[in-house]
C-alpha cells in the first residue's frame, strides 16, 4: 500500500506505480511507449476525478487530515510577504500550536492567525498536533485586539482536531479562553475572515473562527465533535465514524447548503496536496475577493451584520 | 451510621443495592454522598442540598427558578419555543425520538428555562439549563431561548443570571450547535454594552461547549460547591494524558484556586449573595433580606 494515497485511493496508486514503472523501461530499450504513458496518465486523471466525485464524508474527513496536507505555515510562506511572527500571550507562555502575526497580501498590511500542525514527528509534538492551549487562544485574542487598533484586517486559518484537552489546559482555563475569544470577535471592529483549510475541529476552532466571511476549503471539515468521538458516544463505537461523518455533515457542501458557511474554495484535482501552486493561487485570489467585498462595508455595518448572522444561526421557522 | 439512620427500622436503612428494594419511592431519597437516608419533603425544602453532608444534589431547572426567584413575581419567557431536527439526525435511535422522550420524561420542551421577575426585590432575568433534557445539551432553542433571555435584561435594563448544568453542545444538532457558542457570547458582549452585569452561576456539571462559552463569561462567575467543571471531560483527559487525574480535579474548589470563579456557593445562600452583590452592581439600594434567611446557613 502506497502510503501517500489514502485507502480509497488505491486504484489510483496502482495506475501511478505502473507508469513510474513504464518510465524506467523506456531507458532500457528504444521503443517509444511515450504514447502508452500519456493513455496511462489521462486514465489515473480519469480515474482520479471519478473516484472525487463521489466522495463520501469520512473520505474527506480523511483528506482534512491527509498527512501531506499543506498547513498554514506553508501557505504563509508562498501567499504573504512580509510576514513577522509574533509570540506570547504575555501572561504565561507562547504556544506554537497557534501562529499569529503582521504580514502583506499583495501589498497589503494584514494580521494572520492560524492554527498550525507539525510535519514530523519532532515538530508534531512541538506543536501539540494543533490542538491549542489557553495562552494559545490568549495570544490570538491579544494579536486580535491589535489588528483592531491598528484597523488591519484579521484572515484566520483554521486547521485543528480540538482545543487541548489536558490538566495543564482545564487548570489555565481552556473554556474561559475560548470564551473570551468568541465575546470579543463577536463585536471586534476590523474585518474578519477565517479560512478553514483542514480540520475544523469544535470549540478549539470556533475560538478563532467567529467572522464575517467563512470560507472552506472543498476537502476541509467543520464540525461539533469529531466523527470518532460522535460515534464512540452515540453509536457506542469509534468504529462507526463514518456513519457519524455523514448524519453530522461536516463537509464543506453540506454546510454550504444549510447556510453555515459563505464560500467554498475548489481545491486541485486529488486535493490541496497534490498541487500547492494551484493551491496558493485560487486561494490568494479568494482572500483577496472577500476583502475587497468588506471594504465596501462601513465598519459600523460590518459589526451589524456579524452579530445578525450569528444570531440567525439555528434560528428555524419551525420552532414553535 | 447517622442518628437518623438508627432512628429507622432496619428494613428500611441504606446499605450499599439492596436499598433499592427496602426504600419506598418517592417517600425517600437516599444522598448519594453520605448515603444518609433522607425524607424526601425535607430535602425539597433544602433545594435538594443534603442536610447531612451538605453535598448538592441536582435541581430540576423549572423548581431552580421558581425557588430562587421571589414568589409572585415571576413570568416565564419563551416557553413556547420547540427544537426540530434541522438535519434528520440520526444514530442508534432518531433524534426526533429522543426529543419526544426527553419532554415526556421532563415536562420541559427543552433544555433551557428562562423566567424574568425579581430576587429580593432586585429586578432580573434568569435562566437554568434543564439537565434531565439530554444532559442540557445546547442546540438551536436553548441557544435562542438564552438570546431571547438576554434580549429581555437589555430591553429592560436589569442583569441576567444563568444556572448552567449542561454536558456541552448537542451532538444531534451537529454545526448549528457548535454555532450557539457563538451566538450566545455575542449578545453577552451586547448586555456588557449596555452597561448591565451578566452572573453566571456554574452547577454540577458545566462541561464542554456551555462552559467555553456563556457559563465562563459572567461578570461574576459563581460556583456551587463539589460541582464538576471543565472544558474536556476527565474520561477524555486521561485517555489523553494517560495517567489518573489529581483528587478533586475540575471540582468547584479546584476552579476557585486557579482563578476561574469568584467564589462557590451555597444554594441555600443563594438568592441573598446574588441579590446583594447586584444590588450594588445596579447601584439601588440593598435589599431587605428577611431575617429567616440571613440566619439560616
Amino acid at each position: 500500500m502506497n502510503l501517500n494515497f489514502l485507502e480509497f485511493e488505491q486504484p489510483i496508486a496502482e495506475l501511478e506505480a505502473k507508469i513510474d514503472e513504464l518510465r524506467h523501461v523506456t531507458h532500457d530499450k528504444e521503443i517509444n511507449i511515450n504514447d502508452e504513458i500519456a493513455r496511462l496518465q489521462a486514465k489515473s486523471q480519469e480515474l482520479t476525478r471519478s473516484i472525487f466525485a463521489n466522495l463520501t464524508a469520512w473520505q474527506i474527513s480523511q483528506l482534512s487530515r491527509h498527512p501531506q496536507r499543506p498547513y498554514l505555515l506553508d501557505y504563509i510562506k508562498r501567499i504573504f510577504t512580509d510576514f513577522e511572527e509574533l509570540h506570547g500571550d504575555r501572561a504565561f507562555a507562547d504556544d506554537p500550536a497557534i501562529v499569529g502575526g503582521v504580514a502583506r497580501l499583495v501589498d497589503r498590511p494584514i494580521m494572520i492567525i492560524g492554527h498550525q500542525k507539525g510535519r514530523d514527528v519532532k515538530e508534531k509534538l512541538q506543536r501539540n498536533f494543533g490542538m491549542p492551549r489557553p495562552e494559545g487562544y490568549r495570544k490570538a485574542l491579544r494579536l486580535m485586539q491589535m489588528a483592531e487598533r491598528f484597523h488591519l484586517p484579521i484572515l484566520t486559518f483554521i486547521d485543528t482536531p480540538g482545543a487541548y484537552p489536558g490538566v495543564d489546559a482545564e487548570e489555565r482555563g481552556q473554556s474561559e479562553a475560548i470564551a473570551r475569544n468568541l465575546y470579543v470577535m463577536s463585536a471586534l471592529r476590523t474585518p474578519i475572515i477565517c479560512t478553514v483549510i483542514g480540520e475544523g475541529g469544535s470549540g478549539g476552532a470556533l475560538a478563532i473562527g467567529v467572522g464575517d466571511r467563512i470560507c472552506m476549503l472543498e476537502y476541509g471539515t467543520y464540525s461539533v465533535i469529531s466523527p470518532e468521538g460522535c460515534a464512540s458516544i452515540l453509536w457506542k463505537s469509534a468504529d462507526k465514524a463514518p456513519e457519524a461523518a455523514e448524519a453530522m455533515g461536516i463537509t464543506s457542501q453540506r454546510l454550504k447548503e444549510l447556510s453555515l458557511i459563505d464560500t467554498i474554495i475548489p481545491e486541485p484535482l486529488g486535493g490541496a496536496h497534490r498541487n500547492v501552486d494551484e493551491m496558493v493561487n485560487t486561494l490568494t485570489t479568494a482572500l483577496q475577493e472577500k476583502l475587497l467585498e468588506l471594504d465596501k462595508i462601513t465598519i459600523d455595518d460590518l459589526v451589524e451584520q456579524r452579530y445578525q448572522r450569528f444570531m440567525q444561526f439555528g434560528r428555524f421557522d419551525n420552532m414553535i | 451510621m447517622s442518628w437518623f439512620e438508627k432512628l429507622l427500622p432496619s428494613r428500611i436503612r441504606t446499605d450499599g443495592k439492596k436499598s433499592k428494594h427496602t426504600v419506598p419511592e418517592g417517600l425517600w431519597s437516599k444522598c448519594p454522598l453520605c448515603q444518609a437516608v433522607l425524607y424526601r419533603a425535607e430535602l425539597e425544602r433544602y433545594l435538594n442540598v443534603c442536610p447531612k453532608c451538605n453535598h448538592h444534589l441536582r435541581l430540576s431547572a423549572r423548581r431552580r427558578l421558581e425557588s430562587f426567584l421571589d414568589s409572585e413575581t415571576y413570568q416565564e419567557i419563551g416557553a413556547e419555543l420547540a427544537p426540530t431536527d434541522r438535519l434528520k439526525f440520526r444514530d442508534s435511535k432518531k433524534y426526533k425520538d429522543r426529543l419526544l422522550q426527553a419532554q415526556k420524561n421532563t415536562g420541559e420542551k427543552d433544555a433551557l428555562i428562562v423566567m424574568k421577575g425579581e430576587v429580593i426585590g432586585v429586578p432580573v432575568v434568569a435562566t437554568a439549563f434543564e439537565f434531565s433534557f439530554m444532559g442540557g445539551s445546547m442546540g438551536s432553542i436553548v441557544g435562542e431561548k438564552f438570546i431571547l433571555a438576554t434580549q429581555a435584561a437589555i430591553d429592560n435594563h436589569i442583569p441576567l443570571i444563568c444556572f448552567s448544568a449542561s454536558g456541552g453542545a448537542r451532538m444531534q444538532e451537529a454545526l448549528f450547535s457548535l454555532m450557539q457558542m457563538a451566538k450566545t457570547s455575542a449578545i453577552l458582549k451586547r448586555l456588557t454594552q449596555a452597561g448591565l452585569p451578566f452572573v453566571s452561576v456554574l452547577t454540577d456539571p458545566t462541561m464542554g461547549g456551555v462552559s467555553a462559552s456563556l457559563a465562563m463569561l459572567g461578570d461574576i462567575n459563581i460556583a456551587e460547591p463539589n460541582a464538576l467543571i471543565g472544558f474536556a471531560g476527565p474520561r477524555v483527559i486521561e485517555q489523553t494524558v494517560r495517567e489518573t487525574l489529581p483528587e478533586g480535579f475540575q471540582r468547584s474548589e479546584f476552579l476557585l484556586k486557579h482563578g476561574a470563579v469568584d467564589m462557590i456557593v451555597d444554594r441555600r445562600q443563594m438568592r441573598q449573595k446574588i441579590s446583594s452583590i447586584l444590588a450594588i452592581l445596579m447601584h439601588q439600594p440593598r435589599p431587605e433580606i428577611p431575617l429567616e434567611l440571613e440566619n439560616s446557613t
